[in-house]
């Protein structure tokens, strides 16, 4: 029986329930037109519907998890499965091979070993089926029964119902909290295994990079695992070339919006700079190695640096910065709408310019704010992957020369993840620990910065 | 009054002078940095245009083919398409159509003929068995090397070759509505996108399912109910922590956690669509709550008032009067999930996939990774398709955003 099938036969069975237990609650209505019921028929029909359909769907998913060992188990204890291998990659290539032609998937074997086990595997199948429907009919039932015989004119099924429905919301915010979880124990954990393999000093602090995924995995060289020139790369990229871009001209386009423009522009500006953080950073991506790349890499020869390379360091933080400015403007946009109306009225009926209001009085007084803005925009530019997998290079390069290729943290991950090496070598293990350390660098910039903004904002409520 | 007031020296003039010009440079450059956005967004979008548009079309030999001469019959009670475009093949269709290439183009045109032309032709006869009766003209794809030659780059040797075409009407650039409905491939001339449109599709389907009701009830539980203790603490800060962490990281996540508990599903739109789901869900719980801020209080109190329990004042009053703002930051969100690429990476959906997925749990791509696949490519035929794709993402995207615009305004209320 296929999951889905079982979720179907809860859904048909928990509707079932629904109507019975309402037909049951207006019966009480007509039997006694002059009692109130405690609760309406609705809740009632719920109420029977969740005892029915909640126990049936969480049976389904734990007899898709089961079925498939029972059924293995029975195979194997047959005398047909003694020929097997004991071990190995062909006794899982022959079970699968016969279990695909019980079910049907596959027309005929191809394994002389696994001719033998089709029909026992058929009749397993059948058997599990069999037991697996008689189960769920019978949680089904036994379920149902039990809830339907509790319905009584004063039962008080509106406040069991919006119980259910309490957890399932408080569940829901559980999931946040279960994914953060999920992120750091799976990161840790990949991370305490690649520093099993690799000293977390010579990985800090090393300056060579270049793991060999086909090296051998049990003795791997720690003078290959320095991940200095990442982190120089990921920081030069992210918080300065792309920074420099970003910054300036974020924050003026705010000024400019918030301060300057009337009505009419801003409605076509504002959705401009909300187009240009909706484009995708693959998009971005491509524009760089394709467009601005060859620009930079021009550039970079007619003022005289021959070894200007295709894929520059300049061209990936550019279109970073690009991609960045809608960041800071909407949050310095935030942060000037936040500081008082009465001390821009004060600066202004001094005789101040509005430009020397926002210099000396407004840009002073939003500064927390903006500075906690650049730093998300920071925390967002290092975990940025595609514009630098596809304009940034490859080559880990200790070096101040924005001409040059240069990699970053970001790009080793998606480099030592989709190559061919196994799960188990420090290569790929790797990925982990500089996710982990993107990871941990990100949330204390957040958390900084939702700090500053906090306090910030509670010095002028 | 024109006598000036005794401030007003001449000093002063030259200092307001100069003030003013502070404030013109100033205004200035505000401008200046709101236009240099707009102009780079001009020149991202009319790049990718240019180069786009040429992605839709495809190089294409003009060959008359004539079924009178050889005995091709389409027989009657062969129900669907593939298995009359089988009966054709059986009966010599590809060398008919070899041949007539070779009348029409000559030896040399006809062996640069695609891999697949006569597919070309046995669709339009398996849609058309009239045309078996006659003469019919058939615009069928170019070899990949033609196609390049025929831009101008690739290589030498065809380029003569295909100016002689070129001059003789023989070889030019059609529309190719085969863009939009076949998949992934090798040849520049064969590829589509409809594969990894509809991998996007099902992962997005699958985002929406699991990040939308998550969304949603985390959003009215932390909003409604929640006492203000250290767990709700813990949970706001969580979320609002998701929300900043960068989108690799969820990548990272569905690999060590969902292919581990299902390797058989590496590059599955399900897993996809929930390590997206798991990078949505912040984005609309934070909207959410917003929305549901904004729902006046006198609403709860009216429904309390006439014997509502918190249950149903929520249910009945809050929730639909917020539901445009939670969807116009639930579709916000899922156009943000729509172009993620790097999570998608990470999951090994970045395999090549020349069928579209048949289900949840088929091996699938989706269109941003298929844009960074192709950009990969070397062979210069990918740039215009890869830009083509670039131009039906942003299309989406643009009917994405322009929904979520559209519902802010239509059914955003003032109280």
């Amino acid at each position: 029986m296929s999951p889905a099938l079982l979720l179907l036969l809860a859904l048909g069975f928990g509707l079932a329930g629904w109507l019975v237990a309402r037909a049951r609650a207006w019966s009480f209505r007509r039997a006694a037109p002059h009692h109130r019921l405690a609760s309406l028929p609705v809740y009632h029909a719920w109420y029977v519907a969740l005892w029915v359909g909640v126990p049936l769907a969480l049976f389904a998913v734990a007899w898709n998890a089961l079925a498939p060992q029972l059924v293995l188990q029975s195979v194997l204890s047959d005398p047909a499965a003694a020929g097997l291998p004991p071990f190995g990659m062909q006794r899982e290539t022959i079970l699968a091979e016969a279990r695909n032609v019980a079910t049907g998937t596959a027309p005929a074997v191809f394994n002389a070993g696994a001719r033998a086990l089709v029909e026992p595997f058929r009749e397993a199948i059948l058997r599990y089926n069999v037991i697996g429907t008689g189960v769920a009919l019978l949680i089904g039932f036994l379920a149902g029964t039990w809830a339907f015989l509790r319905l009584k004119p004063d039962f008080s099924a509106q406040t069991r119902v919006e119980r259910a429905v309490m957890s399932v919301l408080l569940i829901a915010s559980l999931v946040a909290i279960l994914t953060t979880l999920g992120i750091f124990v799976s990161l840790v954990f990949e991370t305490m295994r690649f520093f099993g393999m690799v000293n977390p000093v010579d990985f800090l602090f090393g300056t060579h990079w270049g793991p060999d995924p086909m090296s051998a995995a049990a003795h791997p060289d720690p003078t290959r695992y320095g991940a200095l020139p990442l982190f120089w790369g990921t920081i030069y990229i992210g918080a300065i070339i792309a920074m420099i871009v970003a910054i300036p001209l974020g924050l003026m386009s705010a000024v400019y919006l918030t301060q300057y423009a009337d009505r009419r522009w801003r409605k076509w500006l504002k959705p401009a700079l909300e187009i240009l953080a909706g484009v995708p950073t693959v998009v971005y991506g491509y524009f760089a190695a394709l467009t601005i790349a060859p620009l930079v890499r021009q550039f970079g020869q007619a003022i005289g640096i021959a070894n200007a390379s295709s894929e520059s360091a300049l061209a990936a933080g550019l279109v970073m910065g690009v991609m960045i400015i809608p960041f800071v403007s909407s949050m310095a946009d935030d942060s000037l709408a936040a500081v008082p109306q009465a001390m821009r009225d004060g600066s202004l009926a001094m005789g101040a310019t509005t430009n020397e209001t926002i210099r000396r009085v407004l840009l002073p007084a939003a500064l927390p704010g903006i500075v906690a803005g650049v730093m998300l925009a920071i925390s967002r530019a290092i975990g940025e992957t595609m514009i630098v997998v596809m304009a940034a290079g490859a080559a880990a390069n200790l070096s101040a020369n924005p001409f040059e290729a240069m990699t970053t943290v970001t790009f080793q991950i998606v480099a030592m993840l989709t190559g061919e090496g196994s799960f188990d070598h420090p290569a790929t293990l790797s990925a982990f620990a500089l996710g982990f350390v993107l990871f941990l660098v990100t949330l204390a910039l957040n958390f900084i910065a939702l700090r500053v903004v906090k306090r910030f904002r509670e010095a002028y409520e | 009054m024109n006598k000036s007031a005794p401030t007003r020296t001449a000093a002063f003039e030259a200092r307001l002078k100069k003030r003013y010009a502070a404030e013109r440079r100033f205004r200035l450059a505000g401008l200046g940095a709101i236009l240099f956005s707009v102009a780079v967004l001009l020149f991202l979008l009319v790049t990718m245009t240019m180069n786009g548009i040429g992605g839709f079309q495809r190089a294409t030999l003009q060959v008359p083919v004539d079924f009178t001469s050889v005995g091709i019959t389409m027989p009657q009670d062969l129900g669907d398409k593939p298995a009359r475009m089988r009966a054709l093949e059986r009966q010599g269709l590809p060398d008919l159509v070899r041949f007539s290439a070779e009348q029409a183009l000559g030896e040399e045109a006809a062996g640069e003929l695609g891999s697949s032309a006569w597919r070309a032709v046995a669709e339009a006869v398996a849609d058309d068995p009239k045309l078996l009766a006659g003469k019919a003209e058939f615009a069928l794809p170019a070899s990949g090397n033609l196609a390049s030659a025929f831009s101008g780059d690739g290589q030498v040797r065809l380029q003569p070759l295909a100016h002689r075409l070129a001059a003789e009407g023989k070889l030019k650039d059609s529309f190719d509505p085969g863009f939009l409905t076949r998949s992934d491939a090798t040849d520049p001339q064969e590829v589509g996108i409809w594969g990894a449109l509809k991998g996007s599709i099902l992962t997005m389907l699958v985002t929406l399912a699991l990040a939308f009701p998550i969304g949603v009830f985390a959003a009215l539980y932390l909003e409604e109910y929640a006492p203000r203790n250290r767990w709700t603490d813990l949970i706001e800060v969580s979320i609002n922590n998701l929300a900043a962490v960068p989108s690799i990281i969820f990548g990272l996540l569905g690999l060590a956690v969902f292919l581990a508990l299902f390797p058989h599903m590496r590059s599955a739109a399900l897993i996809g669509g929930m390590t997206l789901a798991l990078m949505t869900m912040p984005v609309i719980v934070i909207s959410g709550r917003n929305a549901i801020k904004a729902v006046p209080p006198s609403i709860r109190d009216g429904a309390m008032a006439l014997g509502a329990s918190p249950i149903q004042v929520v249910f009945h009053h809050v929730l639909p009067l917020a539901l445009p703002g939670i969807l116009t930051g639930t579709i916000i969100g899922m156009a943000r999930a729509l172009g993620e690429t790097a999570p998608l990476l990470m999951i090994g959906m970045r395999a090549f996939v020349a069928t579209p997925p048949g289900g949840f749990t088929d091996p699938a791509t989706v269109l941003p990774v298929q844009i960074f696949l192709w950009s990969d490519e070397i062979d210069r035929g990918f740039v215009e398709r890869t830009s083509a794709a670039i131009i039906v993402l942003l299309a989406f995207l643009l009917v994405m955003n322009g929904l979520a615009i559209y519902l802010r305004n239509r059914f955003e209320k003032k109280w």
